[in-house]
């Protein structure tokens, strides 16, 4: 059988059965999955398209489980075919958005309205999963209808943005969501302290004259949802870690065989609080920056595996909303254009493997919430990315394809780009 | 010395953190130079003439804003007044679109209160003109940290080696910040009291020493400010009733019996009598809530002078 697309020469960033990491590969594609994966010679040639990908290193199409696209309602911040576009270009194959659009996300039909939106605009793909509310307009009063919503298309279930207080209703919405083999994604947040204060209490809050969000408000939550994953043997997904006490607690449960899966972001493993200094909004967000030590624990959590995946919490806003004072800002970074190279930025210093990353950011999502993924064997779906690590490129309007450029590193310089994007072999960047 | 010459190196006034040691005795020695105007029969100059000052005040405040107008009219400046309501502000208009309404209007200086933290920051990134801050938030409040100590200076010749108690409620006060920043770079120790509820997370690394008890905290202190309750702290369940607060926190006249002989009070107002003050304290020998208020036109005057003519100096 003869592949109909070969890419020549790129260095696979983790690695296979048949073919190690950091070898120099020809990956063969045909009719839309990989055909096989065999050393780089320079001399073979092959009788079909063929893609040039010296220099550059090969993943796997990734896996954003935790987007806010806006739409429907607050489309000027992003709509599903601008989200999809940036999620494209920043090497996610697949995204999973959050309920909390306008309306809110908690019936089949808006679900099927989302699906529908993101296959016209995006037919080749990335793929769009929505995540349902876990209950009517997130109000936590009563389950949204789930079962119908999974039918639909919910990869999960999630109040995320607005916490849920109530330990009994929210052990009733796991168990719910499980009846229909869907896990509950929680934001953790004891929604009594400080909600939303979008920075963390602490030594700078105390200088700039800012409410601060103490990090026990996360891990206090936390610790409840690892303690109802464990007694109910149900999954639960702990959605944006950012301090070091939730990591503590999130591997004391996993010792304790809880079925307990968590998340955190590009930002929690690059800034900390200080971010803030200056009263910068972009740097404002939920949960809060932490401090250096928090940042530390963070990076080791992903490494040791503690921490399952790196999401994005892309949240889009519009320049005017986060051009206000600190306190009146909205909470949230823009991040599907530049999550992956500033988590490979993480990479060269041995940080973080690539390998991990590519854990990190495809296979776990993928294990967790049953997307399948490239692994790069036979068989596997072609979607591929192709990553330069010496491109340098500044964050701007003219290179990020989200309608918001919310994010801190607008402006700065980042090392580090995907260059080309396949999905089921045909190129979609 | 001070260069009295030099063009006024800054643009703003945001906090006390931005002006050098020979800065603050800069404004000290013009404040000095201008308490004698105020003094005069006719308390005017023609200094700041054709020089316009927009006292925005989207918070309430009579004393310090009566006291920046004062200043300014005092050294023939035009002062306009613009508060929250009757504002756009209040009909929901961002501070960016207010700041470039303001900016259209060419004022040489808008002096700001503000309850958001930054506020005067903000402004002042988008500005030509210079921006006062006359309090943003829980973060500075730069006029009234430089009259407090200019005020001490005057008592004292210098605050170096005085110890200076700052009571009452910390975490939600500008004043505090700025006057621990200012007083501690002037050579002064600062003492913190007030519950923890009261007190800011990060508080241990100032460089200030932290009281829960106020008799201990006044022994030998030179001089005690006590800052203003914010009723508000109740609902918030900070404090229980102002009862208690009164008889745990408020400074009273036993409290003064430890401390250093002519200890000074001071308080930026408006007071709660009876609650963080004892209303005997206040109108007593030991206080100095009086000077602060005269204090503080002289040093808004030198401000003003300052800010409003750095470019003339410059040329
Ligand atoms: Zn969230």
């Amino acid at each position: 059988m003869s592949p109909d697309l070969v890419i020549r020469g790129g260095r696979l960033a983790c690695g296979t059965a048949a073919v190690k990491a950091d070898c120099l590969t020809d990956c063969l594609v045909k009719d839309g999955r990989i055909l096989d994966v065999v050393p780089h010679d320079p001399d073979r040639t092959y009788e079909c398209e063929s893609v040039e990908a010296t220099g550059l290193v090969l993943l796997p199409s990734l896996i954003d489980a935790h987007a806010h696209l806006r739409e429907p309602g607050q489309e000027y911040k992003e709509d599903i075919a601008s989200g999809l576009a940036a999620a494209a270009a920043g090497g996610f194959g697949h995204v999973m958005c959050m309920a909390n659009t306008r309306p809110v996300n908690d019936d089949a039909s808006i679900t099927r309205d989302m699906l529908d939106i993101a296959r016209r605009s995006h037919p080749h793909g990335p793929r769009l999963h929505p995540i349902g509310a876990l209950s009517k307009g997130l109000r936590a009063e009563e389950l949204a209808p789930m079962a119908d919503m999974a039918q639909a298309g919910c990869i999960a279930f999630s109040n995320d943005g607005l916490p849920v207080a109530s330990a009994e209703f929210f052990r009733r919405a796991v168990e719910y969501a499980a009846t229909f083999e869907r896990i509950v994604i929680d934001h953790c947040e004891e929604p009594t302290m400080a909600p939303a204060a979008g920075m963390n209490e602490g030594v700078v809050s105390a200088t700039l004259g800012l409410k601060g969000q103490p990090w026990v408000a996360e891990a206090a939550q936390v610790a409840r949802d690892v303690l109802l994953a464990e007694y109910l043997n149900l999954p639960i997904h702990i959605a944006h870690v950012s301090c070091k006490a939730s990591v503590e607690l999130i591997a004391f449960a996993k010792g304790r065989g809880a079925p307990v899966t968590a998340e955190t972001c590009p930002h929690y493993l690059l800034l900390t609080e200080e971010a803030c200094l200056g009263y910068s909004t972009r740097a404002k967000v939920n949960p809060p920056l932490r401090t250096q030590e928090d940042v530390e624990a963070m990076r080791l959590a992903v490494e040791g595996g503690v921490i399952d995946i790196i999401a994005t919490d892309h949240a889009p806003h519009a320049e005017h909303e986060k051009e206000v004072e600190f306190d009146l800002a909205p909470c949230g970074i823009s991040g599907l254009d530049t999550a992956l190279s500033l988590v490979m930025s993480l990479t060269p210093g041995q940080i973080l493997s690539e390998a991990r990353v590519v854990e990190a950011m495809c296979h776990a999502p993928g294990r967790i919430f049953g997307i399948p993924v490239n692994r790069f064997a036979p068989g596997d779906p072609a979607d591929v990315v192709l990553y330069d690590p010496h491109h340098r490129w500044v964050a701007s309007r003219e290179t990020m394809r989200s309608k918001s450029l919310n994010t801190p590193w607008l402006g700065r310089t980042i090392m580090g780009r995907v260059t080309a994007h396949f999905m089921a072999g045909r190129r979609i960047v | 010395m001070s260069n009295d010459t030099a063009p006024w190196p800054h643009k703003d006034l945001l906090d006390t953190d931005q002006l050098s040691l020979a800065d603050v005795k800069r404004i000290f020695d013009t404040a000095v130079s201008f308490q004698e105007i105020n003094e005069r029969p006719v308390k005017k100059v023609p200094t700041l003439r054709g020089k316009s000052v927009i006292l925005f005040f989207a918070e309430a405040s009579t004393r310090t804003k009566t006291s920046f107008d004062v200043a300014g009219k005092r050294l023939s400046a035009d002062t306009f007044s613009l508060a929250s309501s009757g504002s756009s502000l209040s009909k929901g208009e961002s501070l960016k679109d207010t700041a470039l309404t303001l900016q259209a209007m060419a004022p040489d200086a808008i002096v700001l209160r503000h309850r958001y933290s930054g506020s005067s920051r903000f402004l002042a990134e988008r500005l030509e003109c210079s921006v006062i801050n006359a309090g943003d938030g829980w973060h500075a409040h730069p006029t009234q940290a430089l009259l407090d100590a200019f005020t001490l200076t005057q008592e004292w010749g210098s605050v170096a080696g005085k110890a200076v108690c700052i009571l009452g409620d910390i975490a939600h006060s500008r004043v505090a910040r700025s006057n621990v920043d200012l007083l501690t770079r002037l050579g002064a120790t600062v003492r913190l009291c007030a519950p923890k509820t009261l007190l800011p997370m990060g508080v241990s690394t100032w460089p200030v020493e932290i009281h829960h008890n106020v008799t201990e905290a006044v022994r030998d202190a030179n001089a005690v400010m006590c800052l203003r309750l914010q009723l508000e702290r109740m609902q918030a369940g900070l404090l229980p009733d102002l009862r208690e607060y009164a008889r745990t926190f408020g400074l009273s006249p036993r409290h003064l019996e430890r401390a250093a002989p002519n200890v000074r009070v001071l308080h930026p107002g408006p007071m709660n009598r009876g609650v963080e003050i004892d209303s005997t304290l206040a109108d007593s020998m030991n206080s100095l809530v009086l000077d602060q208020v005269a204090s503080g036109v002289a040093v808004r005057m030198a401000l003003l002078f300052l800010y409003l003519t750095r470019k003339e100096a410059a040329q």
